[in-house]
C-alpha cells in the first residue's frame, strides 16, 4: 500500500491549483451571474492542455492517467463546480469515449480538435421520459442508404448551448432491449439537427443544458460510434467514467465549502469570541473534515482501480452516491456557519449550496446509484434485481 | 383532550386558501424571478383582514390569536415563501412588539394602522456585529431633552426598505449591558436621521426586501419608548418567542406542499415501466415526510393554543421553529430528489422553495439559538444555567 502520490502527480497538483487560484477563482461568482463560462477561460483551459486532458499525445493531448485527472477535476471544482462539470463532460463523456470505442478515421478527425479546445462535446442521452430509465428511449435512428436518419428529442444534454459535436444514443433496433441502443456523432449544423432550449438550473448556472432537437437528421453512416447495438454499453461504460469524475468534482466542492467555513468561523465574533470556539461549529467542522477524509480516500483509489485496468463500476457508484451527499451536507453545515451572511449571493457558499444540489441527481440520482450498489452486490450472492 | 378545529377556525382557513389560490399563488414564481416585494398581494390581504390576524378587533385585528395566525403562516406558506415572509415580519413581529408591549396611546398609534394594513411594520434587531448574539448589539439612544437619538446600523431587516414603522433595539445604558441597558423604540421613516440603506441579493426569499437600517443622529420623541425603559431586551425576546410559533407554522405549510407534489408527481412520472409511486425508495421518502409533518402539526398548534390560553410556551416555541424548519428542510430535499432534475430547474416551484427554505433554519434565531433555548429551558428547573 503507498498512499502518496508520485512526483508527476504532486507537480500536476500544483500546477492545477495554480492555475485554478490565478484564472478561475476570480471569475466564479461572474459564471454563476452571467450564466456562462467566459470563451477565454476555456481557451485558458486548452492552452493548459485541460481540454485534452485525457488523449494521448497522438491527438494532441496530455494523457493525465485517472489519478491526475480527479487531481485537475478536484482542484477546478474548489473554485467552480460549472466550469469543473463543463470541463468533465467534454472529456470524461465526450472525447474519451470516442477514443475508447471510435474508428481511427472518427479519432483522427474529432480528437485533435477537442483537445484544442477547438470543438467541445456534447453528451445526449436522457431523453423526457428517460431519466433514470435509460432503456426507455425513444429517439430513433433507421438507416437509409450510407445515413442514418434521427428523429426524437433529448433533454437536459450537458454543453449542449456551447458544443461542437454531440454524443446522441438512439434506437437502431427497437426490438432488442437495451441492446437495440446505438451511439452517433453528430455535428452542430448538421441539417435537422437544433439545439433548443436551455434548462434554468437553480445552480450549476455556468453549465448549460439544453434540449436537443432531431427532426429527419442525416447522420452519416461513419458517424455511427462503435457497432450498431452497442450503445448501451458504451454509455453505461462513460457513465463509469463521468461518475469516478464528479465524484472528484464533489471532493474539490465539499472541501472549498469546509475552508469557507473554517475561514468565517475564525474571523467572525459571536459571544464575544470567534464562533469557532463553540462546541457546535467545531462539530460541524469535525463532521465534515471526517467525511472528507473519508471521500478523498474513495475517490482516488478509485482513480487507481480505474488505472489499473480494472472494473470499477460498484466503486464509482459508492464514490458518487457518498461524494454527492457529503458535498451537500458540508455545504449545508457550512452554510449554517455562516449564518445569515450564507443566504447572501457575495459569500461563496451560497453558491456551492446551490451548485452542489445538482450533484445528487445528475449522471445518475442517488437511487440509480444505490441500485447499481446493490444489483452488484446481491449479484455475488446469485441474486438478480432490478431497478 | 380535543384536536379538531373549532369551526370559525376551520371557516377561516377555508377563507385563506381561497385568497392564497386567488392572489398569492398566480404571483408566487414571478415575484422571485423578478426580484420585488408583491405589494399589490399585501394590499389584498389588508383588505381581507389578514394583515392583523392575531391582534384583537379593537387593534384593528381579527382576534383570531395565535391559532389563527398560524393558520395565515400555514397556507400563505404552502404557495409563496416570499409573501409569507412579508407579512410575517410587519405582524408576527413588526407589530407584535407594539402589541406585546406598548402602551394605550402607542398601540391606537401604531398597532392600529399596521393591523389594518395601512402601514409597513419592521423589527430591527440585528447588527453587522449582533446576530446570535443579539445582546451585543452597538446601536445607542442618548436622551436628549425629549427625545432619544440614536446612532448606529441594523442589517437584514426584513421589510426594511419600505417600512413605515420600526421596532427599534438600541443601548440606553452601557454599563448595564443587555439586562437593563437595553431600551426598545418605535421609529417612524419620517423621523430625521433615519434612512435605509443597500438591499441584500438573496439565494432565496427573494419576493421580501432584507436591508440595511441607518440611523444618524436619529431623534425619536421620548414617548416612542416601547415597554419599560431598559427592558428592551425583553420586549424583543418575548416577540421572537411568539414569532417561533408561526415561522414554525410557515414550515409546516411548506413541508405539506411538498410531500402534497411530491405525492402527484410520483403518480404522473414514470420510469422502468411504472409510475415511480412504486417504487420503495419513494414510499419511504413519501412515509418520512408524511409522519414528520404529522409531528410537527401537533407541536405546532399545541404551542399555539399555549399562547392562546396564556400558559408558558417558550420552550416549545423554540421546538416549533427549531423542529419545523428542519422538517421543512428535509422535505423539500426529499422532494427535489423525487421530482429529478425537473426540481432543479427554475421553471419548476421545488427549485423556489428549496432555496426559500434554507432562511428558515437561521432568521429570528438559527437552529443553534433555537436549542441554546430549549437547553436552558430545561436546565433551569435543575439548577444550572448555561450560557451560549
Amino acid at each position: 500500500m503507498d498512499f502518496a502520490l508520485n512526483e508527476e502527480q504532486r507537480m500536476f497538483q500544483k500546477m492545477f491549483r495554480d492555475f485554478v487560484t490565478n484564472e478561475v477563482a476570480p471569475l466564479a461568482e461572474e459564471i454563476d451571474g452571467e450564466e456562462k463560462l467566459p470563451r477565454e477561460l476555456l481557451e485558458k483551459t486548452a492552452m493548459q492542455g485541460f481540454l485534452g486532458a485525457l488523449l494521448p499525445e497522438e491527438f494532441e493531448g496530455v494523457a493525465l492517467d485517472a489519478i491526475s485527472y480527479c487531481l485537475l477535476l478536484e482542484e477546478l471544482a474548489r473554485a467552480c463546480t460549472s466550469t469543473a462539470m463543463t470541463i468533465s463532460v467534454h472529456n470524461g463523456l465526450v472525447s474519451k469515449t470516442i477514443l475508447d470505442n471510435g474508428s481511427d478515421e472518427q479519432k483522427g478527425k474529432y480528437l485533435e480538435p477537442m483537445a484544442f479546445g477547438e470543438k467541445i462535446g456534447c453528451f445526449a442521452l436522457t431523453e423526457p421520459a428517460a431519466g433514470s430509465d435509460v432503456t426507455a428511449l425513444a429517439t430513433r435512428a433507421r438507416r437509409d442508404g450510407g445515413d442514418y436518419v434521427l428523429n426524437g428529442c433529448k433533454t437536459w444534454a450537458s454543453n449542449g448551448g456551447i458544443a461542437d459535436i454531440f454524443l446522441v444514443f438512439a434506437i437502431t433496433d427497437p426490438d432488442v432491449e437495451p441492446k437495440g441502443i446505438s451511439a452517433f456523432i453528430v455535428e452542430r449544423d448538421t441539417p435537422g439537427f437544433k439545439v433548443g432550449y436551455r434548462e434554468p438550473t437553480m445552480g450549476l448556472r455556468g453549465l448549460t443544458c439544453n434540449t436537443l432537437y432531431f427532426d429527419d437528421c442525416r447522420v452519416p453512416a461513419e458517424n455511427l460510434l462503435g457497432q450498431e447495438g452497442e450503445g448501451f454499453k458504451i454509455a453505461m461504460r462513460a457513465l463509469d467514467f463521468a461518475r469516478l469524475s464528479l465524484s472528484a468534482i464533489c471532493l474539490g466542492g465539499a472541501q472549498a465549502a469546509l475552508e469557507a467555513g473554517i475561514q468565517f468561523a475564525i474571523e467572525h465574533e459571536e459571544f464575544g469570541g470567534p464562533i469557532a470556539l463553540k462546541q457546535a461549529i467545531q462539530n460541524f467542522i469535525a463532521d465534515a473534515a471526517s467525511e472528507i477524509q473519508a471521500l478523498r480516500y474513495l475517490v482516488y483509489h478509485t482513480a487507481w482501480l480505474a488505472d489499473t485496468g480494472a472494473t470499477y463500476t460498484r466503486d464509482a457508484s459508492m464514490a458518487k452516491l457518498i461524494g454527492s451527499e457529503i458535498a451537500m451536507r458540508a455545504a449545508n453545515k457550512m452554510l449554517q456557519v455562516h449564518g445569515g451572511f450564507g443566504y447572501m449571493k457575495e459569500y461563496a457558499i451560497e453558491r456551492m449550496y446551490r451548485d452542489f444540489r445538482a450533484l445528487q441527481i445528475m449522471e445518475g440520482t442517488s437511487e440509480i446509484q444505490r441500485f447499481i450498489i446493490a444489483r452488484d452486490i446481491l449479484k455475488e450472492k446469485g441474486l438478480v434485481i432490478k431497478p | 383532550m380535543d384536536f379538531s378545529f373549532p369551526k370559525e377556525y376551520q371557516l377561516f382557513r377555508r377563507m385563506v386558501r381561497e385568497f392564497v389560490e386567488n392572489d398569492v399563488r398566480p404571483l408566487a414564481q414571478k415575484i422571485d424571478r423578478e426580484h420585488r416585494v408583491p405589494f399589490e398581494t399585501i394590499e389584498r390581504a389588508a383588505k381581507l383582514g389578514l394583515m392583523g390576524v392575531p391582534f384583537p378587533q379593537k387593534y384593528g385585528g381579527v382576534g383570531a390569536g395565535e391559532t389563527g395566525y398560524c393558520i395565515l403562516m400555514e397556507e400563505v406558506n404552502k404557495v409563496c415563501a416570499s409573501t409569507a415572509t412579508v407579512i410575517g415580519a410587519r405582524t408576527g413581529i413588526g407589530a407584535m412588539a407594539i402589541y406585546l408591549d406598548g402602551t394605550e396611546e402607542q398601540k391606537l398609534k401604531y398597532l392600529v394602522p399596521l393591523a389594518t394594513g395601512e402601514k409597513i411594520g419592521a423589527f430591527a434587531l440585528t447588527e453587522p456585529g449582533a446576530g446570535s448574539d443579539a445582546a451585543a448589539i452597538k446601536t445607542t439612544a442618548v436622551r436628549d431633552g425629549d427625545y432619544y437619538v440614536l446612532n448606529g446600523t441594523k442589517t437584514f431587516i426584513t421589510n426594511g426598505a419600505h417600512a413605515d414603522i420600526i421596532s427599534v433595539m438600541a443601548v440606553t445604558d452601557p454599563s448595564l449591558g443587555a439586562r437593563g441597558g437595553v431600551t426598545a423604540f418605535i421609529v417612524e421613516k419620517e423621523f430625521p436621521g433615519f434612512g435605509v440603506g443597500t438591499s441584500e441579493n438573496k439565494m432565496g426569499i427573494r419576493g421580501s426586501n432584507t436591508a440595511e437600517l441607518i440611523f444618524e443622529d436619529c431623534r425619536v420623541p421620548k414617548e416612542n419608548v416601547l415597554g419599560q425603559f431598559g427592558a428592551g431586551f425583553i420586549t424583543f425576546m418575548k416577540t421572537l418567542d411568539v414569532g417561533r410559533v408561526s415561522l414554525g407554522a410557515g414550515c409546516l405549510g411548506g413541508a405539506q406542499a411538498c410531500l402534497e407534489g411530491s405525492i402527484q408527481w410520483a403518480k404522473t412520472r414514470q420510469q422502468f415501466g411504472v409510475p415511480i409511486a412504486h417504487k420503495q425508495s419513494v414510499h419511504f421518502m413519501i412515509a418520512d415526510m408524511a409522519t414528520e409533518i404529522e409531528a410537527l402539526r401537533s407541536l405546532i398548534y399545541r404551542t399555539a393554543w399555549l399562547v392562546d390560553t396564556g400558559q408558558p410556551f417558550i420552550k416549545e416555541a423554540a421546538m416549533c421553529k427549531l423542529y419545523g424548519s428542519e422538517v421543512a428542510h428535509r422535505c423539500v430535499d426529499r422532494a427535489l430528489q423525487i421530482h429529478g432534475a425537473l426540481g432543479y430547474s427554475r421553471d419548476f416551484w421545488v427549485e423556489r422553495a428549496f432555496r426559500d427554505q434554507r432562511i428558515t433554519e437561521i432568521f429570528e434565531g438559527t437552529s443553534e439559538i433555537q436549542r441554546i433555548v430549549i437547553a436552558s429551558q430545561i436546565f433551569r428547573p435543575e439548577g444550572v444555567r448555561i450560557s451560549a
